[in-house]
């Protein structure tokens, strides 16, 4: 028991002392500073070349988000066309496998472009080794790399004295991809691989098991695709059971490596954003808030999971025992919940356990982590939601004090409040909207087959997919028959407003904070430093994203968790 | 009350969108009401709904309530001042010179009219001929009369003073309803009333929080069909209605309209409600040395003669210098030598010449009629007119430049050509203000001192008034100079000024006030005027304009938080019949489900008159630094705000339950 606590603590632990030397390292990067990594420069001046893109062509804020929409497009199709084409690529398809449905192509293309990696598929049933690599792969690195670039334009949007340049997307798109990405990509892929995660191009291999009985088990290169996986909070399994399968994810020590890459950059990113302010106690600040609400649901579902499942206790059975159903027996509960909270915190999606099999309130604290969609955050991402609950708590500080409110020495005006506004509508719109379209769609037609929960359980099912997809998280609460048209194209639309909306609004105001003149800091201004800003901050996540779904919290996870075992 | 009413008009309503909704709430409800009184035969439902839809429109009128209270205050108010100057007899004075009686409303910008001792000036204008002793008590409250003169700083005139003395010819300077007076008046009165910058960002936040009410309300709909658990159109619409925030939605104008009569009450008149908001936002103050800092003018504190002349001497030609010098400086000449004991009669300088200051020579005295040239001046002036040795004038250089170290004037005096010694002037910081400047200090307001003394005199002053920074040997320009500075670095700058020569740089000011007594130019130029002329007026305003946004603040703040309570009442309330374990999340134990809701929204609605008080005072600003404030207010409103509904729900539920 005190091992397994031990364990996670040792983790989130790592997690932390790693991050802080790669935000520092990330800074170095953006500002273009000497780094080791410069040996990349020949490839990135050649793809530069090849692209006729001019990289240090300084670009406004609307001219990014052309440049970012653009790219992102560009992907899009390009997944869309491999996968409803996949049939006819003679290449590493040692299998066999066909073309793709339309829907279900939609939305695994708008899934892997947004970073999100909602998987209505199965890997190694659907996905030819082509596939698996060069388009799910390759679009887990351009779409962490898009998310880390956006933030490197919102920090520079901060640190603007009256000048509308953020720096140009192109090159900071391509330098998250071969001076971050790529060389943790590499070292994370190397430890799997000593740990025992394949990388291979053959085909299915006969096993005899044991028993005797004859298995076909699928290979393939899965080492790197779990690197980048976690390592861009994408989550895209290679297997349908994702960080679950044995290969993915074999042993006690591939799932430090994986858990620590899933914190890593979402991290990294936090104190980065102190690095290049020079604002390392805010960046402190920020991290303490998000770190606590991290901790705290840590702490919740571990308890939740290790005290075991009451109905199993009030049927006598498996009395005082941890909640093991859904979960690997090498890991245990306790690093199953530290995952479970890191992945839905993160946007990242890969799964160790079956959140569907966690406890109720377990279940609800990873919905939480979805709903708030800032603690730590996905690549790039998650700072820039954090930053719009930013903008909504220094504007109810400011005024609580009697001044205009003011970010690091910019207004907050009503510009900004509005783009601001509307992005924090977003979310429960899209969540609740969806869940609330499908929970009618049941009504009207119970027979339609979506569900194999009934009641709650059911509602929490079809919550959490809307939720796993606004968040731009992947992850499933599984037990949901999600590949059909209706799933397949509404979650496709709430992954595409969920990720781009979000990005382009703090874009838009930052771009307006970047040309305000600046407002020298007085005695009078609020120090965003200071712990009541904390507080403040806090409330405003707690009050305004959490509060807003506790009413379909009740109906789903509360309702479920006051009423198991009695 | 009849007013709260007369607000229901949706087009009064939708400038409120919070309100607004409550208000469609609440006719959504009218209409369920009555399709549940025709379709259920069930007495106490329908009654249960009525309760409700009355609870909402109670709301709504609360809300309303509140915004004719503070109209009608600042209505009070501005009445009493209107009335001075209702039906005033004025004489127009024509072209060709006649004198014709007419009513005041009848003068036009540009007219002329004549005011005489006894006469009510009929309206605002300028003094352009005489001068006059005018009584301004039914404007300021300020009994002393006052001088004003034409072609002076102190030219202009209010509507509605009364001239006590002499007969002044005046130019109307503004038509009639647009005096600065009539704008306040409706600035207070909500019918001119713009929102304020902060007001509108405000607005546009409250009004997402209701969408996102509104989402989770509509969408809950769906869920609970699904969850078989259905729930009814006033849990529903008590649910939004609770949810989003009323309290401050209802209490927004109120507030804003409060602000700007708490302006009035310090008699101040702004221009806008915007004015009042910026200057909670200044960081720099430009505070003229005189009258403001210091008492009035300079005084003479020591005379110091060479040491070859005796000191009864030397205060006897100081006294002669001065007895014909009407200037503050030559009075107190006099008034230190007669209390050091030495006065000399007026008839010794009968035949005298009295010498003007003047540009040229910088020097002023007399010359007396037994031949004798006594001047007085600045040291350098005296120096060059002086014919003594090096040895002398090293003497008297070293008194110059001590007096000037401390922060006095020297003033030399030399008798045919002769220096004989200084008069050291000094300023008299007025008692309090280095206080009033720490406040300012604590604000985080910069203080800067405009004086046209020379930088040392200037930099002693400074320091012994506690001034961030000073002005020295200022001219007009370098005010605007000064403020354009600031204003590049992105601060806010509020000044005070009354001549002419200071318009532009009140323009430029993000805050300009203008004194009452000061000239038209000014007061145009200006966003707000003081009817005092009290210039240390602008520390008032400076609170006044933080607490408008204090107070807007806190109770949005306090708006929020209640809605943690509001859920735990009725969310609890919706589920528990047909999902009995929910009732775990009833940790208020709140008897029923429907006296769960009722409570929730009686509370809800009557929060809105009990802060009535408080949007009319205001929050009280205190200068403890912005942390300290932030987590002083965050735990009265914010985590006050989470507790008190828990109790008030609480408290009337088991009233609620006990009546029905």
């Amino acid at each position: 028991m005190h091992t397994e606590i031990l364990g996670i603590f040792l983790i989130f632990l790592l997690s932390v002392l790693l991050a802080w030397p790669l935000g520092r390292y990330i800074v170095s990067v953006f500002q273009g500073e000497k780094v080791w990594s410069d040996f990349f420069s020949p490839l990135e001046r050649w793809i530069f070349r090849l692209a006729g893109i001019d990289p240090h062509q300084p670009m406004d804020w609307k001219q990014n988000m052309m440049a970012l929409l653009g790219t992102n497009v560009f992907f899009f199709l390009l997944a869309f066309l491999v996968l409803v084409l996949q049939g006819y690529q003679p290449f590493w398809n040692p299998v066999g496998l066909g073309n793709w449905e339309p829907t279900l192509a939609f939305n695994t293309a708008v899934s892997f472009t947004t970073n999100t990696n909602l998987q209505h598929y199965s890997g190694e049933t659907s996905a030819s080794y082509f596939t698996q690599l060069l388009v799910f792969c390759w679009l887990q690195f351009v779409s962490a790399a898009t998310g880390i670039a956006a933030c490197a334009l919102l920090f520079q949007g901060l640190v603007n004295r009256s000048s509308a340049t953020l720096g140009n997307f192109y090159h900071l798109f391509l330098k998250s991809s071969t001076r971050i990405l790529l060389p943790l990509s590499i070292v994370v892929c190397l430890l799997l691989t000593l740990g025992g995660t394949p990388v291979n191009f053959e085909g299915l291999q006969t096993v005899t098991t044991l028993e005797g009985d004859t298995i076909q088990v699928a290979g393939g290169p899965v080492a790197p695709m779990v690197a980048i996986k976690q390592l861009g909070t994408n989550g895209g399994g290679y297997f349908g059971p994702n960080s679950t399968h044995p290969f993915e994810n074999p042993s006690y020590f591939t799932n430090i490596v994986e858990n620590v890459s899933i914190l890593l950059i979402p991290m990294a990113l936090v104190f980065a954003f102190g690095f290049y302010l020079h604002r390392r106690r805010l960046a402190m600040l920020f991290f303490g808030v998000m770190t606590l609400l991290f901790v705290l649901f840590v702490a919740l579902s571990a308890s939740q999971e290790m005290s075991g499942n009451p109905n199993y206790t009030a049927l006598g059975l498996a009395d005082g025992q941890p909640n093991i159903e859904g979960k690997e027996v090498r890991f245990g509960p306790a690093a199953s919940s530290l995952w479970g909270v890191s992945t839905t915190s993160t946007s990242n999606g890969s799964v160790n356990s079956m959140h569907d099999s966690h406890t109720p309130l377990s279940g609800g604290i990873f919905l939480l982590d979805m709903f708030i969609n800032a603690i730590y955050g996905g690549v790039g991402v998650g700072f820039i939601n954090f930053f719009v609950f930013v903008i909504i708590a220094v504007f109810i500080a400011g005024l609580m004090i009697g001044r205009t409110p003011e970010f690091l020495g910019k207004k907050i005006e009503a510009r900004e409040v509005k783009i601001a506004a509307l992005v924090v509508i977003l979310h429960p719109l899209l969540i609740l909207g969806g869940t609330a379209l499908s929970s009618y769609g049941i009504q009207r037609n119970p027979d339609v087959g979506w569900l194999n929960n009934p009641a709650y359980h059911g509602f929490s099912e079809m919550l959490y997919e809307f939720t796993s997809a606004a968040a731009n998280n992947g992850s499933g609460f599984e037990g949901l028959a999600d590949n059909t048209p209706f799933w397949n194209i509404l979650t496709g639309i709430a992954m595409m407003l969920g990720r781009y909306l979000p990005i382009i609004g703090p874009l838009a105001i930052v771009g307006s904070l970047a040309v305000k003149k600046p407002v020298p800091e007085t005695v009078g201004s609020l120090p965003p430093e200071s712990f009541a800003f904390g507080a403040v901050l806090l409330s405003v996540i707690l009050i305004v994203a959490a509060l807003s779904f506790f009413p379909a919290l009740t109906l789903g996870p509360l309702a479920e968790y006051f009423t198991m075992g009695k | 009350m009849r007013e709260s009413f007369l607000k229901l008009h949706p087009r009064w309503m939708f400038r409120n969108p919070v309100m607004f909704t409550v208000e469609v709430g609440t006719i959504i409800m009218l209409f369920e009401t009555i399709h549940v009184a025709i379709t259920v035969n069930n007495l106490q439902s329908a009654f249960y709904n009525l309760l409700i839809t009355l609870l909402l429109l109670l709301t709504v009128l609360f809300g309303n309530f509140a915004e004719a209270i503070a109209e009608a205050r600042g209505k009070a108010q501005a009445d009493s001042l209107r009335k001075t100057r209702q039906d005033t007899k004025a004489k127009k004075l024509w072209e060709d010179g006649s004198i014709q009686e007419v009513s005041s409303a009848d003068l036009r910008k540009g007219d002329r009219f004549v005011a005489e001792a006894g006469d009510v000036v009929p309206a605002d204008g300028e003094i352009e001929e005489g001068l006059a002793s005018i009584d301004e008590s039914a404007i300021t409250g300020e009994s002393a009369p006052v001088i004003r003169e034409a072609g002076t700083d102190r030219s202009s005139v209010i509507g509605g003073t009364k001239v006590l003395s002499d007969r002044i010819v005046v130019v109307v300077t503004t038509q009639p309803g647009e005096s600065f007076l009539d704008k306040m008046i409706a600035l207070v009165e909500g019918a001119n009333r713009q929102k304020t910058p902060n007001e509108i960002a405000l607005t546009i936040l409250l009004a997402s929080f209701t969408m996102v009410f509104l989402i989770v309300t509509v969408t809950l709909k769906p869920f609970a069909d699904y969850a078989n658990t259905p729930v009814t159109i006033a849990a529903l619409v008590s649910l939004f209605v609770c949810l989003i925030p009323t309290t401050i939605g209802g209490l927004l104008s109120a507030i804003g309209i409060a602000g700007m009569d708490r302006a009035l009450r310090a008699n101040i008149i702004a221009k806008s409600g915007k004015a009042v908001e910026t200057a909670g936002d200044i960081d720099t103050l430009l505070l003229d040395k005189t009258g403001t800092i210091t008492i009035g003018n300079r005084k003479a504190t020591r005379f110091i003669p060479l040491e070859a002349v005796s000191q009864e001497e030397f205060t006897r030609y100081s006294v002669l210098s001065s007895l014909s010098d009407s200037t503050p400086e030559g009075k107190s000449i006099l008034e230190l030598a007669k209390k050091q004991g030495i006065e000399v009669p007026k008839a010794e300088t009968a035949q005298a010449d009295f010498v003007k200051f003047s540009a040229e020579t910088r020097m002023s005295g007399i010359n007396l009629s037994d031949g004798r040239q006594i001047r007085k001046g600045a040291w350098d002036a005296i120096k060059r007119w002086s014919t003594q040795s090096n040895g002398i004038l090293e003497e008297l250089e070293g008194h110059v430049k001590e007096i000037a170290q401390n922060g006095g004037t020297p003033l030399a005096l030399a008798v045919d050509k002769k220096a004989l010694g200084i008069i050291q002037l000094e300023d008299i910081i007025k008692p309090g203000i280095q206080e009033r400047f720490a406040r300012l200090r604590k604000m985080g307001v910069k203080t800067v001192m405009v004086t046209g003394d020379n930088p040392l005199t200037a930099a002693y002053i400074a320091q012994q008034a506690g001034v961030d920074d000073y002005i020295a040997e200022a001219r007009p320009e370098d005010k605007m100079q000064y403020i354009k500075k600031e204003q590049q670095a992105g601060k806010l700058v509020a000044m005070m000024g009354d001549g002419t020569n200071d318009a532009p740089a009140l323009a430029q000011a993000d805050v300009g006030v203008a004194m009452n007594s000061g000239t038209q130019a000014a007061k145009e130029a200006a966003n707000m005027v003081d009817l005092d002329n009290d210039p240390t007026k602008l520390l008032e305003i400076v609170e006044i304009g933080k607490q408008l946004l204090i107070t807007r603040g806190n109770v949005t703040t306090f708006s929020i938080a209640n809605d943690v309570a509001k859920y735990f009442a009725i969310v609890p309330a919706l589920f528990a019949a047909t999902i009995p374990g929910l009732n775990a999340l009833n940790i208020m134990a709140l008897t029923s489900p429907e006296s769960a809701i009722l409570s929730a929204v009686i509370f809800n609605a009557i929060i809105i008159p009990l802060l009535i008080p408080l949007a009319l005072r205001g929050v009280k600003y205190r200068p403890i630094g912005a942390s300290a404030l932030l987590t002083r207010n965050l735990l009265v409103y914010g985590l006050g705000g989470i507790v008190l509904p828990f109790i008030g729900i609480k408290a009337i539920d088991l009233i609620v339950s006990f009546m029905l």
